[in-house]
């Protein structure tokens, strides 16, 4: 028996509900990436504007740190459709993320001799 | 076979079609990939003991338009992608050349940066930043330039009538590729180039 | 990359469908070259390893031979740190880690039901592009003037630390070749982990739900995830001295304000996972065999795969401790102190649940069980000294000392090693349709039961005496010479079971009694196919409703709850193999067809590798072979029309 006669079978969903394709018309169309890009734009242009202000240092980081992760997030959400998408595939993202953020900030905390 | 390539993912277990899972596979991978090249430039910003130090390179107005030029490349993909779910080649082919023609833009972009810095007396052996900068930025000059290979032989593909409505899958694969190597710059843009203590 | 079907087909391409369909007709060594069959590259694999297995044990009996009496003059000390280091890294990455991907290969494809991985052509990259790093490797050996008794080959250790391993403290070309051969085989690797965690997630057989599957697919995949994640780590680090060594980049280097600790951290960062890529494999094969052999099923599945699963987090979690001594600071080193404790508990689980699958059941002595029972006591005498490393002023005594060597061999010889060979025990009639010899094969585990404990037993008792490791000799007068003889003595044994192994392995090849589909009356679906396996693995694909699905095939309960054999007869009827119509090939089941192009891919990397050591020349060279193999792959068709 092939999977897909095994499903009709047992009456499950040929194609797994959260993922792409499943729900075409959920898509984002050519118009709203081009409106994602415009916004992606003009948080570069703020970017490079916080930098030539005279800012404080900390609050500085903080704001391009901030600006960076919605840039980041909205080219992740729907350039690469993981809003769409099967939630599988952005759990071995996030895992990659988060792993490498855990790891190498332990380990440069370590290196650095914040831990002693 | 192409059709084969269209029902795939009724025959996986998961739903899912096995190629772009490989590819998701692949990005998970490949943020450690970067990490640890980001981890090492971290680790040691500021631990140079002679310069050209950062602050006395770096062209933020010219990066910028880097950086502004791969994003925008980032909109082109994912416009050649919507266009070849609709069926459109035609369109489909302008925004792939499209963007391979600013991902070119960028990889010029970063010679020119290399080959000015190195004027000023910067290369790998210079100190600290010489090492990490360059190897970190060079490797994600190489992740586009293999994206340019990708797509440019797409275009060639597609010029030859072989990426229909069907097969738009592998333009998504290469997008996500893409897509991935633009984040990167994301971070690597905020981190190395904005930042500086 | 997806595959393009392109229109118009070139005289080249023509030529290339002639030369695959040759390739196609089984039989000729060509088929094996251009094999994408899941089951023939875990032979390849399986016998590459063994090849490299005999000579990591060569290279190990030599350094015994020296090390058996004080101040012997048999090697030298050059000689011998170039054999240390190959030992350690040929048996780490050419031997433990491919000899695992072979029974990924053989078995997972026929234990989830399905008729090959997710991308064969993929799989068989991953072989090639392994054995072009293990020939890369080895080949540094001739680097040297070999005719003067010089070797070449890398003489850092295996785990290479900075800054000895930066060119202005190991000149030569014999680290450059280590360097470049571990980015082969990590990327090869890495290869091999995607394709099996999207065959394990994507290719299961209807009703085989993550739940039913077998505990060996289950280590496989946490093993693949592992591979995911850590081979970039390494890749990276190897990248840096890469650079570090051929372009005088800063990373490892202290003139420059460069820390040399970064090395370690990246190195073990990779290296603790990878000891978890080394073991979880054995895990598996071991959670295969007890069962059957005890007749029972494996008690607590959820908790040793769940422990697995822990295991393969936690791994991410304990690497400092291989670097308790290098001055981290108190937080740094009572934190990764406890989370080393902490590690031992799935760890201990699991020993306790396959003790528990024995208890009680009907058990059979035979060669498989007795080196799955090994395997147990072994690995648990090496975990006991390990957990004793986390206690961090105990660690600080027993660092770079023999005790950690008798450690790291009792988990990878008695754990990892031991292992594998149950599982080759256990699996050889599959893919052979033959029996190993039982007489043959109890010598082979007494012999290496007895020389691995004569060998590292006594390793932990010099270790505590204070001799420590990598020292090409010592003083007759510091009381290890008795410790070490015996350890000489031990490793003979250990060569003389291996040689016993191959032996039992050529003469049941071609003598051994028949075995028949299902001789060990086993639980899991790749006894329900004929052995050796056709071609295409399953005639029909199964529908799977139960774990250990062969098993329910079989047997059922009856109403006072006794097992009773489904059908009448011998369980083994369940087998049907006078069904098997030969001939008819597969019922027109269209298999993907062979590929010379992932060799042509993979024989790019060594001349990329040998161009940036000798001459730069070489190096679009290579690339341009990589490209051509990867372009050819993505347009000549995954499987042939007939």
């Amino acid at each position: 028996m092939t999977l897909a006669e095994y499903r009709k079978k047992r009456g499950e969903p040929l194609i797994r509900e959260d993922a792409d394709g499943a729900h075409d018309d959920k898509h984002p169309g050519a118009l709203e990436y081009v409106q994602i890009g415009v916004i992606l734009a003009i948080i570069t242009a703020a970017e490079v504007g916080l930098y030539y202000l005279d800012l404080d240092f900390t609050l500085l980081v903080a704001m391009l740190l901030t600006l960076s992760v919605v840039k980041f997030a909205m080219v992740v959400l729907w350039f690469m459709h993981l809003k769409f998408d099967a939630s599988l595939f952005s759990i071995l993202f996030a895992g990659g993320l988060a792993l490498a953020f855990v790891v190498f900030g332990v380990a440069i905390a370590v290196l650095r001799g914040s831990l002693t | 076979m192409a059709q084969a390539a269209a029902t795939d993912h009724l025959e996986t277990s998961t739903g899912l079609d096995n190629r772009k899972l490989l590819m998701w596979l692949f990005l998970a991978s490949d943020c450690l990939f970067f990490g640890s090249f980001i981890a090492a430039y971290l680790l040691y910003r500021g631990r140079s003991v002679v310069g050209p130090y950062p602050e006395d390179l770096f062209d933020i107005p010219f990066t910028s338009v880097s950086a502004f030029i791969l994003l925008m490349s980032s909109v082109t993909m994912v416009l050649a992608l919507a266009a070849i779910q609709r069926g459109n080649v035609r369109n489909l082919r302008i925004w792939l050349f499209t963007t391979a023609m600013l991902g070119t833009l960028f990889i010029a972009g970063q010679v020119f940066e290399f080959t000015e810095f190195n004027h000023e007396g910067l290369s790998l052996s210079t100190n600290l930043f010489g090492t990490t900068f360059l190897v970190l930025t060079g490797f994600h000059g190489a992740h586009v330039t293999v994206g340019v290979l990708i797509l440019l032989s797409l275009f060639v593909v597609s010029m030859r009538g072989g990426i229909q409505q069907k097969d738009s899958l592998a333009i998504e694969l290469a997008g996500l590729y893409w897509h991935f190597v633009d984040i990167v710059w994301i971070v690597i843009f905020t981190l190395v180039y904005l930042i500086q203590p | 990359m997806a595959s393009i079907a392109v229109p118009k087909r070139s005289p080249l391409s023509e030529a290339l469908k002639g030369v695959r369909h040759a390739a196609a007709d089984y039989g000729s060594i060509w088929s094996w070259i251009a094999t994408v069959d899941h089951k023939r590259i875990g032979i390849l694999y399986g016998v590459s390893a063994f090849a490299f297995f005999i000579l990591g044990g060569v290279e190990a009996l030599l350094l015994r031979v020296q090390l058996a009496q004080p101040d012997s003059g048999f090697l030298g000390p050059d000689t011998y740190n170039r054999l240390f280091t190959m030992h350690g890294t040929t048996m780490i990455f050419l031997v433990v880690m491919p000899m695992s991907s072979a029974f990924f290969n053989l078995l997972v494809p026929l234990m989830i039901g399905a008729r090959d991985v997710a991308f064969p052509r993929l799989n068989a990259f991953s072989f090639w592009l392994f054995l072009a790093g293990a020939i890369f490797l080895n080949a540094s050996f001739f680097t040297g003037d070999i005719l003067n008794g010089e070797l070449g080959a890398p003489d850092a250790g295996w785990f290479g630390y900075a800054p000895l391993n930066l060119r202005e403290f190991t000149p030569g070309h014999g680290l450059d070749f280590w360097m470049l051969g571990l980015q082969m085989f990590g990327l090869a690797s890495l290869a091999g982990g995607f394709n099996f965690v999207v065959t394990i997630l994507n290719m299961r057989a209807p009703g085989m739900t993550l739940f039913r599957m077998p505990v060996f697919v289950w280590m496989t995949l946490i093993t693949s995830f592992l591979i995911i994640f850590a081979m970039p780590i390494i890749s990276v680090a190897l990248f840096e001295l890469t650079f570090d060594r051929l372009f005088d980049a800063n990373f490892f280097n202290a003139e420059a304000g460069g820390n040399p600790l970064l090395w370690q951290h990246m190195f073990w960062l990779f290296g603790h996972p990878e000891v978890y890529i080394l073991i979880l494999p054995a895990f598996g094969i071991i959670s295969a065999i007890l069962p059957t052999f005890s007749r029972k099923p494996l008690f607590g599945y959820a908790f040793v795969v769940f422990s697995g699963i822990a295991i393969g987090f936690m791994s991410w979690g304990v690497w400092v401790h291989h670097m308790l001594t290098t001055g981290l600071g108190t937080v740094a080193n009572s934190a990764f102190g406890v989370t080393t404790i902490l590690i031992a508990v799935p760890t201990g689980v699991k020993v306790f649940n396959w003790m528990a699958t024995l208890w009680g059941g009907s058990i059979r002595f035979r060669p498989p069980l007795l080196f799955a029972v090994g395997t147990v006591a072994m690995f648990t005498l090496g975990g006991l000294s390990g957990v004793l490393h986390s206690m961090v002023p105990s660690d600080f005594q027993q660092q770079d000392s023999y005790f950690v060597v008798a450690h790291l061999h009792y988990v990878l010889f008695g754990g990892a090693i031991f292992g594998l060979f149950g599982g080759i025990y256990y699996w050889f009639p599959k893919f052979t349709g033959r029996l190993m010899n039982e007489k043959l094969g109890h010598v082979n585990f007494w012999l290496m039961l007895v020389g691995l404990n004569l060998t590292f037993f006594p390793m932990q008792i010099s270790g505590l005496l204070g001799m420590p490791r990598r020292i090409y000799t010592y003083d007759s007068e510091l009381g290890w010479n008795l410790w070490n003889l015996m350890s000489s003595v031990g490793a003979f044994f250990i060569a003389a079971s291996v040689l016993v192994f191959l032996i039992n392995f050529f003469f049941s090849l071609r003598r051994g009694e028949e075995s028949g589909p299902d001789p060990w009356d086993a639980r899991t679906l790749e006894w329900s196919i004929p052995s050796p396996p056709p071609e295409y693995n399953f005639k029909e694909i199964p529908t799977v409703t139960s774990r250990d699905a062969f098993w329910h095939q079989k047997y059922r309960e009856d109403e006072t709850g006794r097992i009773v054999p489904v059908v009448s007869g011998s369980a083994a009827d369940a087998e049907t193999p006078e069904d098997e119509t030969e001939g008819e090939h597969g019922h027109g089941i269209h298999l993907p067809s062979p590929s010379y192009m992932p060799l042509i891919a993979a024989s790019g990397f060594p001349v990329v590798a040998t161009g940036l050591i000798y001459d730069f020349a070489l190096v679009p060279v290579g690339f341009a072979l990589i490209l051509i193999g990867f372009f050819g792959w993505v347009l000549e068709p995954a499987t042939e029309e007939e």
